[in-house]
């Protein structure tokens, strides 16, 4: 019991001044955060900002120059095989969804849980099957990703990335891919996410959803954290300049 | 809106029953007419019927060599292609080193090379029962062929691996597969189907290529055709029944890569 509440102190992502050059540009320069267990983290900021850079090195697929990560306690290395158990709990959702093609939407699902966990074939597809129903889109698992809409491709990731039942899921601007009218069927699936109190760091633009869901919003400029607070605080009270700048030029 | 159109013959559907004599493949119907002429001469002229029953004794063995070298070429390319985009120095640059080699020297050159020096060196060291092993020429041939033909395919497997965008590896890494798995699952699939037709391509290379190694002595149809002609001199028969073997050969290949081409692509997308 004493552990079990020692365990749910500790937080789930703890960033300590990681730094991240690309050659001699610095993406990132000692950013220090912390995510708690059940939250959901928004990430804000322009273009180059580093906000994805951050984002990335958290699974280390940016490895960073300096500081360390921890994610529930264990230490992020470059080791492979910790890193690979790292990643196995660390769900990933990408821009361009990143589905594999030559699969079909339930291979998709099945394949790191057969790979990876060593699931047996019937055991995962009831899994993937259960995560189709959860995002809406049952009807599609024999199709190949190719012939879904982007919403439904999103939503397939999304099941993917949940297959593993992952501890917390990093959200590279989900949306941002998406015709307009797809962007809500994949924010609602992540909207149930965050109710049902999924660890979630989310890189996006999305203001409804930050509102709705988000509990820490932090906004980034030229690698470092400007500003980080509540949804209200950071967006309906901003105490930086360049925090004004940036929502005076994305909410028009 | 409903914009009412003049009813005009112009705008009819075209028939599909009619045949375009643009969409016909005239070359095709041209080389298909000079393979049939030459049918027709092997069966209506003894003397080409004589001819053509030689050279087909020489058909297996084009055949052999050119399967078993592509197949052994393929699997050799593979691990060669993949260990050209290694992150491992030391076998990128072995990889790297071999392949220019390979492709900095004439083939006519490396079958030589390969069958009279490098093989023979290699076999001296190897002695069954207090004899040398003496590798048969047929043998060597198809040695030589798929080392060379290994670097030329191994380009072709790195270029299909690259071929797969970024997103695909970091997808499958985040998912907690090791870099092999991810390779081997989702992105060798992938690049495989990238470059058939590229495959297809050096298939009817090697089997146009299997004619160097008659050079060897080997008794493919090319040197059959020669044998046959140092003793026949006739020339113009032989050498136009040869090259309509190839002809035929490499045409039905390409038809039926394409064909298959055509199967695979339908079948998923």
């Amino acid at each position: 019991m004493s552990t079990k509440l020692a365990n749910s102190n500790q937080p789930m992502i703890s960033i300590n001044k990681v730094s991240k050059f690309f050659g001699d540009f610095r993406a990132l320069d000692e950013v220090s955060l912390t995510v708690d267990r059940g939250e959901v983290l928004m990430i804000v900021g322009p273009s180059g900002s580093g906000k994805s850079t951050l984002l990335r090195c958290i699974n280390h697929l940016e490895v960073p120059d300096a500081g360390e990560i921890m994610i529930d306690g264990k230490h992020v290395t470059p080791k492979e095989r910790e890193l690979n158990a790292i990643r196995a709990e660390v769900g990933m959702v990408f821009q361009r969804f990143e589905l594999f093609p030559h699969l079909t939407v339930l291979e998709n699902i099945c394949l790191a849980q057969q790979k990876v966990r060593k699931s047996s074939r019937s055991d995962s597809e009831k899994i993937a099957r259960s995560l189709l129903e959860k995002v809406g889109i049952p009807e599609q698992a024999n199709k190949y990703p190719p012939k879904l809409s982007g919403g439904q491709q999103q939503r397939v990731a999304i099941a993917r990335s949940l297959a593993m039942q992952p501890k917390v899921i990093l959200f590279d601007e989900p949306t941002s891919a998406l015709d307009p009218e797809m962007i809500n069927e994949v924010l609602d699936v992540m909207l149930t996410l965050a109710s049902e109190g999924m660890t979630m760091v989310v890189v996006s633009h999305e203001m409804g959803f930050a509102r709705k869901a988000a509990h820490q919003v932090v906004f980034m400029d030229g690698g470092t954290i400007v500003e980080q607070g509540t949804p209200d605080q950071v967006f309906g009270a901003p105490q930086h300049e360049r925090t004004k700048l940036f929502l005076s030029r994305i909410l028009h | 809106m409903a914009v009412d159109l003049p009813p005009s013959t112009s705008l009819q559907p075209p028939t599909n029953k009619r045949l375009d004599w643009r969409t016909i493949p005239w070359w095709l119907v041209a080389i298909g007419l000079i393979i049939a002429f030459m049918g027709f001469r092997i069966i209506s002229d003894p003397e080409y019927t004589r001819i053509f029953e030689t050279i087909l004794t020489g058909l297996g063995t084009t055949l052999m060599v050119t399967g078993i070298s592509f197949i052994c070429a393929l699997i050799l390319g593979l691990v060669l292609g993949l260990g050209r985009v290694s992150r491992n120095l030391i076998l990128r640059n072995l990889s790297i080193g071999y392949i220019e080699f390979i492709r900095g020297v004439p083939i006519l050159v490396l079958i030589f090379t390969i069958s009279f020096a490098i093989v023979p060196a290699l076999s001296d060291w190897i002695t069954i029962n207090g004899q040398k092993l003496t590798v048969p020429l047929t043998a060597r041939a198809i040695i030589a062929l798929v080392l060379i033909y290994a670097a030329y395919i191994a380009e072709i497997f790195r270029a299909g691996i690259e071929s797969i965008s970024r997103g695909q590896m970091e997808a499958a890494r985040s998912l907690g597969m090791t870099h092999a798995q991810a390779m081997r699952y989702v992105i060798l699939p992938q690049a495989f189907r990238n470059v058939m037709p590229a495959l297809g391509n050096d298939l009817i290379a090697i089997l146009k290529d299997s004619s160097l190694v008659s050079v060897l002595g080997v008794r493919e149809i090319t040197q059959v055709s020669r044998l046959s002609v140092s003793s026949s001199f006739k020339y113009e028969e032989t050498y136009f029944i040869l090259t309509a073997f190839y002809l035929t050969m490499t045409l039905v290949l390409s038809l039926l890569l394409q064909w298959l081409q055509r199967k695979m692509s339908s079948n998923v997308h």
